[in-house]
């Protein structure tokens, strides 16, 4: 698997660079995960404009997801691409920390 | 002392058997069913195997399947381990009996931006438990937690929610945590956990390693409130209740010989009681040995089994010994009526010869038991240790009506000698063998200082080891030889 990423990386290192997958993980519509739903939002249009995806895992729906991303906290969020993967825990109310977090500070 | 025993008047808390030897015992039958029990201990002490015993018991023998939150080792590393103890993680898996969900929090993968709580961890648990409809869970150690997420309050609130929602959901339960500072768990989850508390302890005496497992409480059921030794050895594992028996065993009229007449004749003309205790004691090259081989051969003539524990020599030098005082045990060998178990005193604690001693007599089912000698062990525990030791080696002998012989070395008038004092109490039968001189000779002597429940002969008699085998003389009437009586 290391490897595949490994070759994807090389062929187009410029495009995944610039192109942000993000999952966030939730269990059910409480006031937290709405808030992240929202705060999530906001970041990814201020400052990641057209080039994020936002996945939302309800884990009240899908439990099995949660061992595989090793979920403890709701929320999580997950950032997929680019690597390496990166997990923040809680609503992102805290937006410095959250852009700290997932490493967009740096990226700009 | 004893353990106490639940009254049948009363309802009694539902427990869940945890299958482990004696721990179900010291808890008047097990964990609290539907209940959170805290397991707490020091690094090594074997939290997580009394955790996964539990689990795997619960699975094979009683039905109930479980469900393992690890938190520390990964799943392949944590079968590995336990495999190594006889517990087979990977069949019970695959069988969906057990599911074994290892939690990996690293702090530096992650960053903290707001509010959260731990729904993710009661979800995935909710899951497993689900999925193999189980009745057992554990978490070990739930305290990793701590490390890994630093809101503090938020983890409290979150710990508190999820113990009751185990036991809402009347899930048996183990969390195990690490000892803390003067402090049953480092980050204190015995404040949440308010039903069953167990602490292990794991300590290094004179260099020998002690376990010790202490119920520190339980609510609503009478528990042993001792500190109970416990090892950890191939079959994973097992707590030693001191004496688990309240001197309620039966005890028989019928006699067993001695192998030597002339002992018969002092004791009544028919030997010892069986199922009784006998302690021959004498200083060095008295004929200690002789006797206890002379009372195997004679056990194992009559076609009964013996089993003898030599800490001293080793087996093939006790024949080769005997054999020159015209006791020949290798026939019994051969026969398989006499079994030797020859281990060095040093080589393990203890615990680990008493539980050694019990296993083997549990297998092999002897009539006969003889130790050879006692005094050996002493050398690595101490008087005190000992004794408790022989408490229970007696006790668990004599319920099973065995006849027990133990041989112990004696250093005459010169040495103060705690051991003869300490141990003799426990002993139905007492021989002293002595030593004297006569013409120029060295001669031995016998007397049996007591004999509890018969009349016995008070006379002090020589104690011949010839080609022919041992006897004993007339009554000796020698001043000499008997000042040098110990007692």
């Amino acid at each position: 698997m290391q490897k595949t990423v490994a070759k994807k990386r090389r062929s187009s290192r410029t495009a995944r660079a610039n192109f942000w997958e993000l999952r966030l993980y939730i269990a059910g519509q409480t006031p937290n995960s709405i808030a992240a739903i929202a705060n999530l939002k906001k970041i990814c249009e201020d400052q990641l404009k057209g080039k994020y995806r936002i996945e939302v895992v309800d884990l009240l729906k899908k439990p099995q997801l949660a061992k595989g991303d090793q979920i403890v906290a709701i929320p999580t969020l997950v950032r997929r691409l680019p690597p390496p993967v990166k997990k923040i825990v809680g609503n992102l109310s805290k937006t410095e920390r959250a852009l700290v977090g997932l490493d967009i500070l740096r990226a700009r | 002392m004893s353990v106490p025993k639940l009254k049948t008047s009363r309802t009694p808390l539902p427990k869940a058997s945890t299958g482990i030897d004696g721990l179900d015992e010291v808890t008047g039958g097990g964990l609290p069913r539907g209940r959170t029990t805290l397991v707490c201990g020091s690094a090594g002490c074997g939290k997580t195997l009394l955790a996964m015993e539990f689990l795997v018991h619960g699975a094979v023998q009683y039905g109930e399947p479980g469900v393992c939150m690890e938190f520390e080792e990964a799943t392949e590393k944590l079968t590995a381990n336990v495999q190594s103890l006889g517990l087979d993680l990977g069949d019970l898996i695959k069988r969906k009996k057990l599911l074994v969900d290892h939690v990996r929090i690293e702090r530096n993968e992650i960053e903290e931006t707001g509010e959260y709580n731990l729904e993710g961890l009661f979800i995935r648990l909710g899951h497993a438990v689900d999925a193999i409809k189980a009745k057992r869970v554990v978490l070990d150690s739930i305290e990793t937690l701590f490390a890994g997420l630093s809101d503090a309050a938020v983890l409290r609130a979150e710990l508190r929610r999820l113990f009751r929602w185990l036991d809402d959901r009347k899930l048996t339960a183990i969390v195990t945590g690490e000892r803390g500072n003067g402090t049953l768990t480092r980050h204190g989850l015995e404040e949440y956990i308010a039903d069953c508390v167990i602490l292990l302890d794991h300590r290094v005496n004179e260099q020998i390693s002690t376990r010790r497992l202490r119920i520190v409480k339980y609510r609503g059921t009478p528990h042993g409130t001792d500190e109970y030794p416990y090892m950890i050895d191939d079959d994973g594992i097992s707590v030693l209740p001191i004496t688990s028996l309240a001197l309620t065993h039966k005890v028989s009229t019928a006699r067993v010989s001695t192998g030597i007449d002339g002992l018969d004749e002092m004791l009544g003309g028919k030997g010892f009681f069986r199922g009784s205790s006998v302690l021959v004691s004498g200083t060095a090259g008295t004929g200690k040995s002789s006797i206890a081989a002379k009372f195997a051969s004679a056990a194992c003539s009559r076609g009964e089994t013996c089993l003898y524990f030599a800490f001293e020599e080793s087996p093939n030098q006790i024949v080769r010994n005997m054999r020159s005082i015209g006791i020949d045990l290798e026939p019994w060998i051969q026969k398989r009526l006499l079994q030797f178990h020859a281990v060095r005193p040093t080589s393990t604690g203890l615990e680990g010869h008493l539980l050694g001693m019990q296993k083997l007599v549990k297998q092999r089912r002897p009539s006969v038991v003889v130790v050879d000698p006692i005094t050996s062990v002493v050398s690595v525990s101490g008087i005190y240790g000992v004794k408790s030791m022989l408490t229970r080696l007696v006790d668990f002998l004599k319920v099973q009506q065995i006849t027990s012989l133990f041989t112990n070395l004696t250093f005459g008038r010169d040495r103060e000698d705690r051991t003869e004092e300490g141990v003799s109490s426990l002993m139905d039968s007492w021989i002293v063998l002595s030593d004297g001189e006569r013409n120029g000779q060295r001669t031995r002597g016998l007397c049996v200082v007591k004999c509890r429940g018969m009349a016995h002969s008070r006379d002090l008699r020589e104690l011949v080891a010839s080609r022919k085998g041992m006897e004993l003389g007339e009554a000796m009437i020698n001043a000499r030889l008997a000042s040098t009586v110990a007692g």
